[in-house]
């Protein structure tokens, strides 16, 4: 049917694995949480049975039963047993009913807080954007850009820098946030060791708040940041060196085109693997800079998730690790649009149906 | 043999086998000579270090070095187990994908491509919560550290193999009569080896600081210390903003040392089997 738009059939093919891989993705994180013997629905349970005393916390306990559809109903009811003891809703109910909440949007209320799971995550997402989007792109940037030059120069500059990247690559994200806390906070207290802003600032649009938000920034971004830069340095630098000696390259010299012309055409060709690279890091990306939010105690979706582990409260977790699977699916789809329309090779293979 | 020798020329290939055979001997030579078996409290909290327990004491008043050593020990354990589980299940999937194609490679490849982009921290973080504090071994976190951490492997075998399936020999073998599966055990993996093996080692890594990665974030194992449960507790109890350098800095710099010289190794190979990444 679509075959007369190859483009356009490429991008639903693509929205269409996309939307596959969420629809897993959701199932996943309904049922993990279930498997073990440390599951939801018998944590909250076990609550509704030790809250029994008090006619409030029955109460409470009786809306995450209905909110969350854990538990049978019958005319707005609960369907209790003879010890007055809700009855357990199967499975699939409970499946129907949590896909039913995200359908509407509702991701629940916290086990502890009883504060919508929405609204914490409102409050930790754009921290999380503020600092992982600048920082997983420049490093990513910054890196490619090096690793050109080194591929290109080949000499000191590659000697010099290779194994620099080589060390800042192998160090997991975690552990060089820590060394950094100590030596540039520790050592020589030049930055704060945590948090996103000093506390006794209230988050707001004011110059003073914006400035220590700026200073708290330094950490965490560097921590990641650099460790982008390693990993990208050293890609784009194994690229580099293949484009180099492929023939068209040769043939550029050839030709005795200038040297910049020529750096620009390996640039352009090893770049578009790379965003390829970059999009199949991404994950790994994401799930080390949440890390370093919580050595950093940096106010974002990692910290929120850190806490909510501490106190079992999985509305929370699973709140964060939804949101976070999706915004990584959503980040990865880009990428694939944007190599479909701007790699060239990508480009000739949907014109020619092969997308 | 010859490949040993270009190996051994490549300086990277030398400062990453020496210093993982460094991280190898500390972990198994040195419990000989320093007793691992007891762990107690000998000291203060965060006692300094002394001529007695040369890398101090923890929070509890333990000795860092017994810490260390069984931490490295787990690691390692973790780091071979879930490399073993994920380079066994992405290359079994990659190769039969690669080499059979038609429907079996659509759904094998799109399983793997689902799988690729939902990030493995999440996975791991709501398995490891399920499972609660009284059932998580350090075998099971490897185990689900190797079961959730295959799918680039596989998608990086199957490009392999896919191109050596229509390579002369492949033919030939089929002319003579060879069935699927010898095809694919005798005429294609020896050429994936050493590809294969250069993925072992990058899983074994990725394992390790999987392994502390979910430890940081206090769901790591419960019945023994890894290097990773040793940075929680650090974290935890304000060893870091107190200064006290013994609690982290040396667990710090056995997991870099572990990461940096098998990726060393990795490269190195990579440079020997890839003669243009020489020079």
């Amino acid at each position: 049917m679509l075959n007369k738009y190859p483009t356009l059939k490429f991008i639903s093919t693509r929205a269409g694995w996309y939307f596959i891989t969420l629809i897993v993705a959701i199932t996943l994180n309904f049922t993990l949480p279930r498997l073990g013997p440390n599951n939801p629905v018998d944590i909250i349970m076990g609550q509704v049975g030790a809250g029994l005393s008090t006619a409030e916390a029955q109460q409470r306990e009786e809306r995450y039963l209905r909110e969350f559809g854990l538990v049978k109903m019958r005319g707005g009811e609960i369907v209790r047993d003879a010890d007055g003891r809700p009855v357990q809703a199967s499975i699939l109910e409970q499946y129907g009913s949590y896909l039913k909440m995200l359908m509407k949007g509702d991701l629940g209320t916290s086990y502890r807080t009883s504060e919508p799971v929405w609204d914490v995550i409102l409050r930790a997402i754009p921290w999380t954007l503020a600092l992982q989007i600048p920082t997983i792109l420049l490093g990513w940037l910054v890196g490619n850009l090096f690793g050109a030059f080194a591929a290109y120069r080949r000499g000191i500059f590659d000697k010099a820098l290779f194994p620099v990247a080589l060390f800042l690559n192998s160090f997991p994200f975690f552990v060089f946030g820590m060394l950094l806390v100590y030596v540039l906070s520790f050592l020589i207290p030049l930055f704060p060791s945590a948090g996103g802003y000093d506390l006794a600032l209230t988050p707001q649009f004011s110059f003073s708040f914006i400035a220590s938000a700026a200073y708290h920034y330094v950490l965490p971004f560097l921590s990641i940041f650099l460790i982008g830069v390693g990993g990208g340095a050293i890609g784009m630098r194994t690229m580099g060196i293949y484009e180099l000696g492929t023939d068209y390259i040769k043939y550029a010299k050839w030709l005795g085109l200038k040297e910049s012309k020529v750096l620009l055409y390996v640039f352009r060709n090893a770049m578009l693997p790379q965003i390829t690279g970059l999009a199949l890091s991404l994950g790994t990306m994401v799930g080390g800079a949440l890390i370093t939010e919580m050595i950093f105690s940096y106010p974002g979706l990692g910290m929120a998730m850190l806490s909510a582990i501490q106190n079992q409260d999985y509305a929370i977790i699973q709140g964060v690790t939804l949101i976070i699977t999706i915004s990584v699916l959503i980040a990865n789809f880009s990428v694939d649009m944007f190599i479909a329309f701007f790699d060239p090779r990508v480009k000739a293979g949907i014109q020619m149906g092969r997308g | 043999m010859k490949l040993l020798k270009n190996l051994l020329k490549s300086p990277m290939f030398v400062i990453g086998t020496s210093l993982f055979s460094l991280v190898l001997f500390a972990a198994f030579i040195v419990p000989w000579f320093y007793d691992i078996t007891t762990l107690q409290r000998v000291g203060d909290s965060y006692g300094a270090p002394t001529a007695q327990y040369l890398l101090g004491l923890d929070h509890l008043g333990r000795d860092y070095i017994v810490l260390l050593l069984r931490g490295l020990r787990s690691s390692l354990y973790v780091g071979l187990l879930a490399g073993v589980i994920a380079t066994v299940l992405g290359t079994l999937i990659g190769l039969i994908a690669g080499f059979k194609g038609g429907i079996v490679d659509d759904v094998l490849s799109a399983l793997t491509n689902l799988f690729v982009v939902i990030p493995q921290l999440v996975l791991l973080i709501l398995i490891s919560a399920s499972i609660g504090d009284t059932g998580r071994s350090l075998t099971l976190i490897a185990v689900i550290i190797g079961l959730t951490g295959w799918t680039w492997s596989a998608r990086s075998v199957r490009a392999q193999s896919s191109a050596i399936k229509s390579k002369d020999h492949i033919s030939l073998a089929r002319l003579n009569g060879d069935g699927g599966l010898r095809i694919l055990l005798i005429h294609i993996l020896p050429y994936l080896f050493s590809y294969v093996f250069m993925v072992f080692i990058i899983l074994i890594s990725a394992g390790i600081l999987s392994e502390s990665a979910i430890s940081m974030i206090g769901l790591g194992p419960v019945d023994t210390q890894s290097l990773g449960t040793i940075l929680n507790d650090a974290k935890n109890n304000g060893a870091l903003s107190d200064g006290y350098w013994w609690a982290f800095l040396p667990a710090t710099g056995i997991i870099i040392s572990i990461a940096l010289s098998l990726y060393l190794i990795n490269t190195s190979m990579d440079g020997v089997f890839n003669p243009r990444m020489r020079k």
